[in-house]
C-alpha cells in the first residue's frame, strides 16, 4: 500500500464542491477552478483546521457567559426570578421535574462541552497527524454533527416561551443575555463543525505524494 | 485493488483551470473568536464595573427576606440584592448582607434608610401588594448626606415621608389619637395634601404628639395661626333648620383625618416653620372658636366650684363670650385659706362686637381698655347655677353696681378679673353663718344642763311620789274623819238651813207687813210726803235769808231795811 497514493487527493483528483466534478489538478501551488463551474477548487477544505480553530475559540470564549448570565427571566404575580442555565437545572431538579432537569443538563450543558471538547480532540489529532483510532474519530466527528442542532433547545424554549408567555404584569419571560452567548455558542459550534474537514483524519493515513 | 484499470478513467478527469496563487495575509476568520473575545471581554469589564459594594443591613426580624432572592430596590428599581441572613451573635436582630450594584453607590450615605416593604392595607391606601406574592423587598430611602457608609439599621416599616418629596413637617398636640394612624390623610380645603407620618403617646403620657407632612407647595398654607381638627368620621348636626352632615371625604369617615384651616381674615399671616407645634382639636367647630383671639383670665372664687368644669360657658347674659379651660386650687397656707383660680379663654371679639353695636361708635376698642372701664363700672365674674337638678356651673360676667371696686390685675399672669360671690355662694354663705351660729351654741353645756334639770326634775317627781304617799297614808284617813265631821256639820248646816228657811218665812211675812206700811197709798206714807214737802219749803226760805243775808250782811244788825223806793 505504501507509495501509492490511496486517495483522490493522493492523485492528484480533485472534487469540485459546488457541482462535483471531478478533475485534475496538476500544479498544487496555483490556484485552480472547476472547469466547468467555475468554482474554486480545493484538494482540503482550505484553512479548515485553521477557521475551526477561531470558531471553537470564540465558542470557548461565549460559553463562559452563556453559562454565567442570565439565561431566562420569569415574572410572574408569584415571583420574579432571573435562572442562568445551571440554576434553572438546579430549580427544576428541585421542584421535582427530574426528567425535564436532566434534558435540559444534557442538551445545553453536557452536549455542547461534550461538542466543544470533541471538535477540539479532533484538531488536535489532526494537527499532531494522529493515527490513533481513525474510525471512532470520524464517528465522534459524524455524532458531533447531528447532535449540533439539538442544542439549540434551549434556545428554542426560551424562545416559543418568551414569545408565547407574554401575559402583560401576570407572567412575562424573556431572554437573558445568556440566550445570545448559548445560541452563539451553538451556532459556532455547528460552524466549526462544518468548517472541519473529516477527511483530514485519514489523511495522516495517505503516503505523501511527491509534488 | 490494482492500479492498472484506473489509469484510463483518470485521463479523461478534465483539468482544473489554475491560475496564480494569491497570499491571505491573514485568515479572516479570525475576526470571529477576536470578536467573541471582545464581547466576553465587554461582559466581564461590565461585571466587575457593575460589582457594587457590599452592605450591611440590620433588622429586627428576617421575615419575608431570603438570600439570594430577596431585592433592594430604589423607587422600584432593583440596585441590590440580599446575599446572606445571618442572625447577630447576640440574636437580637437579624444582619442582612446584600450587594448593591452600581448605581446604588451614592445612595449608601449616612442617612439613606432600609426598610423591608412588605403588603401594608390601610384604609387610606393599599401598599406593597406586590411583595404578597411576589415576596417582600427591601425599600431604600435615599439620603442626602455625603458620608458614605456600608452597614445600616433597617427600618420595620417604611418611612411615612421620603427625604426626596418636598414639603414640611409639623407637629400636632392632640388629647388623644382618635382613629388616626400612619398616612391618614390631611385636607386643606377638603383637598387632600399630606399625610400623618407618626403618632406617638406624649413620654408624660398626658397626650398624644402627631407628626404630620404637608407636601409642597400647599404647606406654604399653613400659616403661624391655622388651625387643625380631626376630621374623622361624620359630623351631624340636627337644629331648626334641619339636619347637616358635615364630611370631608369618604376617606377620613373610614379612617380618619385631619383638615386645617386658616381664618379668612388672618390669611396674610407668615407660613408656619418646618416643626410648629399646633394644637390638634377636637371638631371644626372648637377649632375655629380657637381660631378667635383668645385671651385668657383667671377668676379667683372662694366658694366651692363643685359643678363647674372644664369647657363650662363664661356667659354675657346669655351669649357665650369664653369658656373654662382650667380650675385649680390654690391653697394659702399663711391664712388657711382656700381660693379656686379658675382660668378661662375670653372671645373678646365677641364682646367688641356687642360694644360695637350697643355704642355704634366704631373706634377700634382695645380690650384692657374696653374691659378696664366696664369692670369700673361694676363689671364683673360670677358663678352661677345653669340648672339646679344637675347642679351644673357656669360663669356668668355681669355688672354689679353695688360690688366693691375691684380692677383687673394685668399683671399677673394669665390676668386676673375681679369676681363677685355668686347668689348661691352668697346663699351658702348665710346658710353656713346660721349653722355656724348653731355651732356655737354650748350644746353640750346645755345638754348637761338639761340632764341636771331632768335629773332634779326626777328627785323632785320621787319626793312628789313620796310626798303623796304620804298624804295617802297619812292625810287620808284623817281626811276621811274630816269628811265624816263634815258630814255631820253638813246634815247640821242642813237642819240650820231649815231653821233658817222658816225664819226666813217669819221674816218674809214681816217683810210683807213692812211693805204695807211702806206702800204710797199708805197713811205714814202721805204723812211722810208731807213732812217733807214743808222741809223743803223751810230749806227754800232757807236759802232765801241766806242769800239775803250774802247781799246784806248789815242787816244782821241793822235789821231788814225796806226798799228804798
Amino acid at each position: 500500500m505504501t507509495g501509492t497514493p490511496t486517495n483522490a487527493a493522493g492523485l492528484g483528483l480533485c472534487s469540485c464542491r459546488v457541482c462535483h466534478l471531478v478533475s485534475r489538478r496538476e500544479q498544487l501551488s496555483a490556484v485552480a477552478h472547476c472547469p466547468r463551474c467555475g468554482a474554486y477548487l480545493h484538494f482540503r477544505k482550505p484553512g479548515s483546521v485553521v477557521r475551526c480553530w477561531s470558531l471553537l475559540i470564540a465558542a470557548y470564549i461565549l460559553y463562559i457567559p452563556a453559562n454565567l448570565l442570565t439565561m431566562m427571566e420569569t415574572g410572574s404575580l408569584f415571583s420574579y426570578r432571573k435562572d442562568t442555565i445551571i440554576s434553572g437545572v438546579v430549580h427544576l431538579w428541585r421542584t421535582g421535574s427530574w426528567g425535564i432537569a436532566v434534558v435540559v443538563f444534557v442538551a445545553s450543558i453536557t452536549i455542547p462541552l461534550l461538542k466543544l471538547i470533541s471538535l477540539t480532540l479532533l484538531l488536535v489529532s489532526v494537527q499532531r497527524r494522529s493515527r490513533w483510532h481513525p474510525r471512532q474519530r470520524t464517528r465522534l466527528y459524524r455524532l458531533v454533527e447531528l447532535v449540533g442542532r439539538w442544542s439549540m433547545l434551549d434556545i428554542y424554549v426560551v424562545t416559543l416561551l418568551a414569545a408565547l408567555v407574554q401575559l402583560g404584569s401576570l407572567a412575562t419571560v424573556k431572554a437573558g443575555p445568556a440566550a445570545v452567548a448559548f445560541g452563539a455558542v451553538v451556532v459556532l459550534t455547528m460552524f466549526a463543525s462544518m468548517q472541519f474537514d473529516p477527511r483530514l483524519i485519514w489523511d495522516p493515513f495517505q503516503k505523501e505524494r511527491t509534488p | 485493488m490494482t492500479d492498472t484499470p484506473q489509469k484510463p478513467d483518470l485521463s479523461d478527469i478534465p483539468d482544473a483551470v489554475s491560475e496564480p496563487k494569491r497570499r491571505y495575509s491573514i485568515q479572516l476568520v479570525w475576526i470571529i473568536p477576536i470578536v467573541a473575545a471582545l464581547i466576553g471581554l465587554s461582559i466581564a469589564v461590565k461585571a466587575y464595573l457593575d460589582r457594587g459594594e457590599t452592605i450591611t443591613i440590620t433588622f429586627k426580624t428576617g421575615e419575608g427576606m431570603e438570600a439570594g432572592k430577596t431585592k433592594i430596590k430604589y423607587k422600584d428599581v432593583q440596585i441590590g440584592e440580599v446575599k446572606e441572613l445571618a442572625i447577630a451573635k447576640d440574636r437580637s436582630h437579624v444582619v442582612v448582607t446584600a450587594e448593591m450594584t452600581k448605581d446604588a453607590r451614592g445612595l449608601l450615605v449616612k442617612d439613606t434608610r432600609f426598610y423591608v416593604v412588605r403588603a401594608r392595607i390601610t384604609g387610606g391606601n393599599v401598599s406593597g401588594l406586590s411583595t404578597l406574592i411576589g415576596g417582600s423587598y427591601i425599600g431604600v430611602d435615599a439620603g442626602t448626606s455625603v458620608e458614605a457608609r456600608d452597614d445600616f439599621l433597617g427600618l420595620e416599616t417604611p418611612p411615612a415621608v421620603s427625604m426626596d418629596v418636598p414639603g414640611r413637617q409639623f407637629v400636632l398636640h392632640a388629647d388623644d389619637v382618635g382613629s388616626l394612624d400612619t398616612s391618614a390623610p390631611i385636607f386643606y380645603r377638603r383637598f387632600q395634601v399630606g399625610h400623618v407620618i407618626g403618632t406617638e403617646l406624649d413620654r408624660d403620657g398626658k397626650g398624644v404628639t402627631i407628626r404630620v407632612f404637608i407636601r409642597a407647595p400647599y404647606d406654604q398654607y399653613v400659616k403661624t395661626n391655622s388651625v387643625f381638627w380631626h376630621a374623622s368620621g361624620v359630623d351631624l348636626t340636627l337644629n331648626a333648620s334641619g339636619v347637616k352632615i358635615n364630611t370631608e371625604s369618604m376617606v377620613s369617615i373610614l379612617l380618619g383625618g385631619i383638615a386645617f384651616q386658616t381664618p379668612q381674615d388672618r390669611f396674610d399671616a407668615p407660613s408656619a416653620r418646618p416643626n410648629s407645634v399646633f394644637p390638634l382639636f377636637p371638631t371644626k367647630d372648637v377649632a375655629l372658636k380657637h381660631a378667635e383671639t383668645v385671651e385668657t383670665y383667671t377668676l379667683v372664687f372662694r366658694e366651692s366650684v363643685r359643678g363647674l368644669t372644664v369647657g363650662a360657658p363664661l356667659d354675657l347674659r346669655g351669649v357665650t363670650v369664653g369658656e373654662v379651660t382650667k380650675i385649680d386650687v390654690a391653697l394659702n397656707a399663711a391664712n388657711s385659706d382656700v381660693s379656686i383660680p379658675v382660668e378661662v379663654q375670653f372671645y373678646p371679639e365677641r364682646l367688641r362686637a356687642l360694644s360695637r353695636n350697643k355704642a355704634r361708635q366704631e373706634r377700634p376698642l382695645d380690650s384692657p381698655g374696653l374691659l378696664d372701664a366696664l369692670v369700673a363700672h361694676g363689671f364683673r365674674a360670677e358663678i352661677k347655677s345653669g340648672s339646679l337638678v344637675t347642679g351644673q356651673l357656669f360663669v356668668a360676667l355681669d355688672f354689679f353696681p353695688h360690688a366693691p371696686a375691684a380692677k383687673i390685675d394685668w399683671n399677673a399672669s394669665p390676668p386676673r378679673f375681679p369676681t363677685v360671690p355668686g347668689s348661691m355662694g352668697e346663699l351658702q354663705k348665710q346658710l353656713m353663718h346660721i349653722v355656724q351660729k348653731f355651732e356655737k351654741l354650748p350644746v353640750e353645756q346645755l345638754g348637761g344642763d338639761a340632764r341636771k334639770s331632768i335629773q332634779s326634775l326626777e328627785a323632785t317627781l320621787k319626793s312628789a311620789d313620796k310626798l303623796l304617799k304620804n298624804v295617802d297614808q297619812a292625810v287620808i284617813p284623817e281626811a276621811r274623819s274630816a269628811l265624816v265631821e263634815a258630814r255631820k256639820s253638813l246634815e247640821e248646816v242642813r237642819t240650820t238651813l231649815a231653821e233658817l228657811r222658816s225664819t226666813l218665812g217669819a221674816a218674809r211675812t214681816t217683810l210683807g207687813g213692812a211693805n204695807q206700811v211702806l206702800s204710797a197709798d199708805a197713811p205714814l206714807q202721805l204723812d211722810l210726803r208731807d213732812t217733807l214737802r214743808e222741809l223743803s219749803r223751810a230749806a227754800q226760805s232757807l236759802r232765801v235769808l241766806g242769800d239775803y243775808l250774802e247781799q246784806h250782811p248789815e242787816s244782821l244788825i241793822r235789821g231788814k231795811q225796806e226798799d228804798r223806793k
